[in-house]
């Protein structure tokens, strides 16, 4: 066996992993993994990320419109105006695991770039390293503004938060994209939502987040998909947790409420939205299910058809089963479960994943997933593979995809 | 296969590690209970980068004699590596996922060489 030429010369250190580390260094492996997976040949579109608006918040309430709503904002914080107004429970503190996933609890390294935003600096670094061709991005306190218990709150702040994405952040990266968020409690303004919006550079779509009460098929929200349709802009519905429901209220880690509650949001809005024909309605919208994994999808398509056919009188605009609605729709592949590739597999096919299903990271999120993990499916073929990755949500929203990519095929 | 020299015995304290980098090949060394022991940078995972994560004790869901939780403790004297990317922990001692034990580190081969640390690399 050889000994090293130089025996006492140690090799090269790697630092030990911080809440300040540069997320450069934390996703070195990933970048590894695009090389070796020769990922670079594939166009990589990240339907869901996360990056951090928090120490940014200040920003956003400057495009509050209403200056007694803005001027108020500014009374919290010590007067810095930092989580002003946000309804956001402790359930994204415990996202680190206890202190055990560091980023969990948000990025905190020094900013490297600094003549631009920070989360456009954060996003361009996490797009290098996982080798993306273009993120969206959506904000973490917003998510559970259908929750606020002061109903303005949720057209105001979602206001100025739309207006800061648009006039402050896309204009710095083109690869940079958003959903923009409608306040979806007040019909009237999320319809305005979209008339402000589309067709803002940048902006792909339009998006509910899903911890709330109202049901998706109220006829008062008729006139918004129709405009949502006519856009050409796809709806995507956000899961998120709720730990304060009468049934998430029992489950007594962070653990069981999440794998519940972001599957749970998800599921009702779903069947609401099938059982009551909104696919037969709308049929041109595209509707896009994000951050509920898969795993609940090949229980609820087989479940609503089995009911379906007991109680069709209940279901009358549906001209097809449930399941068929629901592989028409579009889907995001994060957190992806894998402990069981059985079910994965079948998966794959209850919701026809190699032209439904599309790649997102969450990234900087616990349970984030990188893009080689589509390498780890042994049922996949690459020209699935390449769809997820891009390809589809390339279709779903208009995305050009450059030459080089389209000669890899 | 190549013997690469880390560190000195003493350069690393109990409870201690150092990960290193050679060729492309990433392996943390770790001192527990006095014993060296060195796993592969890579987690069975989504091969994130386990060894540079936080070392912690274990923890423990302590029952009274009729069974009733007592909630959530540290195992003292235990040591696991967390993976930063997404929170699999690791036995140090042992590279197996504390809750799957089919779950493993791989492992490599420590020499100690009159007090010189040297790792096997393949
Ligand atoms: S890669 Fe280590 S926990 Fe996911």
């Amino acid at each position: 066996m050889a000994q090293d030429a130089s025996p006492k010369k140690p090799p090269a250190e790697l630092p030990i992993i911080t809440a300040r580390t540069d997320s450069r260094d934390l996703l070195a492996k990933a970048r590894q993994q695009a090389i070796q997976r020769g990922l670079d040949k594939y166009f990589i579109v990240d339907v869901d990320a996360h990056i951090g608006e928090g120490s940014c918040w200040p920003d956003v309430l400057k495009y509050i419109e209403n200056p007694a709503t803005r001027e108020a904002a500014f009374s919290f914080g010590d007067g810095t105006g930092q989580n002003a107004f946000l309804n956001d429970t402790p359930g994204l503190q415990w996202q680190s695991a206890h202190g055990r996933i560091t980023h969990g609890a948000g990025l905190k390294e020094p900013a490297t770039d600094k003549t631009v935003p920070r989360p456009v600096d954060l996003s361009r670094k996490c797009m290098d390293m996982l080798g993306l061709d273009a993120q969206v991005f959506f904000p973490n306190g917003l998510l559970f503004l259908g929750m606020h218990p002061v109903p303005e709150m949720e057209i105001e702040l979602s206001l100025a938060y739309n207006r800061w994405i648009v006039e402050e952040i896309l204009p710095h990266e083109p690869r940079m994209k958003a959903m923009l968020y409608l306040p979806f409690n007040t019909p009237a303004a999320a319809e305005e939502t979209v008339k402000r919006f589309r067709g803002a550079k940048g902006v792909v779509g339009f998006l509910i987040t899903s911890t709330r009460h109202i049901p998706v098929h109220s006829n008062q929200y008729m006139r918004l998909y129709s405009m949502l349709e006519e856009s050409g802009l796809p709806l995507g519905f956000h899961a998120h947790h709720n730990w304060h429901s009468d049934y998430t209220r029992q489950l007594n880690r962070f653990l069981s409420m999440h794998a519940l509650s972001f599957t749970f949001s998800n599921m009702v809005h779903l069947t609401n939205w099938v059982i009551n024909g909104l696919p037969e309605r709308f049929p041109k919208l595209k509707v896009m299910w994000i951050e509920s994994g898969l795993a609940w999808l090949a229980f609820l398509a087989q479940r609503l058809d089995n009911e379906y056919l007991m109680r069709v009188s209940e279901a009358p605009l549906l001209k097809k089963l449930p399941s068929d609605y629901i592989r028409e729709m579009y889907y995001t592949l994060q957190p992806l479960e894998t402990s069981n590739m059985k079910l994965t597999e079948a998966t794959f096919d209850v919701i026809k994943a190699d032209t439904q299903l599309l790649y997102a990271s969450d990234w900087p999120h616990w349970d984030f997933d990188v893009p080689a993990r589509l390498f780890d499916l042994p049922f996949l073929d690459d020209n699935a593979r390449r769809n997820i990755l891009g390809l589809n949500a390339a279709k779903v929203f208009g995305m050009e995809v450059p030459a080089k990519y389209r000669n890899e095929g | 296969m190549k013997e690469l020299f880390v560190c000195n015995e003493g350069d690393i304290a109990e409870g201690g590690r150092k990960v290193v980098a050679e060729d492309g090949v990433e392996i943390g060394v770790f001192r527990v209970g006095g014993a060296i022991v060195a796993w592969r940078n890579h987690c069975p995972h989504q091969g994130g980068p386990v060894c540079q994560g936080r070392t912690m004790k274990r923890v423990e869901e302590r029952l009274t004699d009729s069974k009733q939780s007592l909630g959530i403790h540290y195992v003292e004297g235990s040591l696991n590596v967390v993976c930063p990317w997404h929170g699999y922990e690791f036995d140090v001692r042992t590279g197996r996922h504390v809750g799957h034990d089919a779950m493993k580190l791989a492992s490599v081969a420590v020499k100690n060489r009159d007090g010189a640390i040297y790792v096997v690399v393949s």
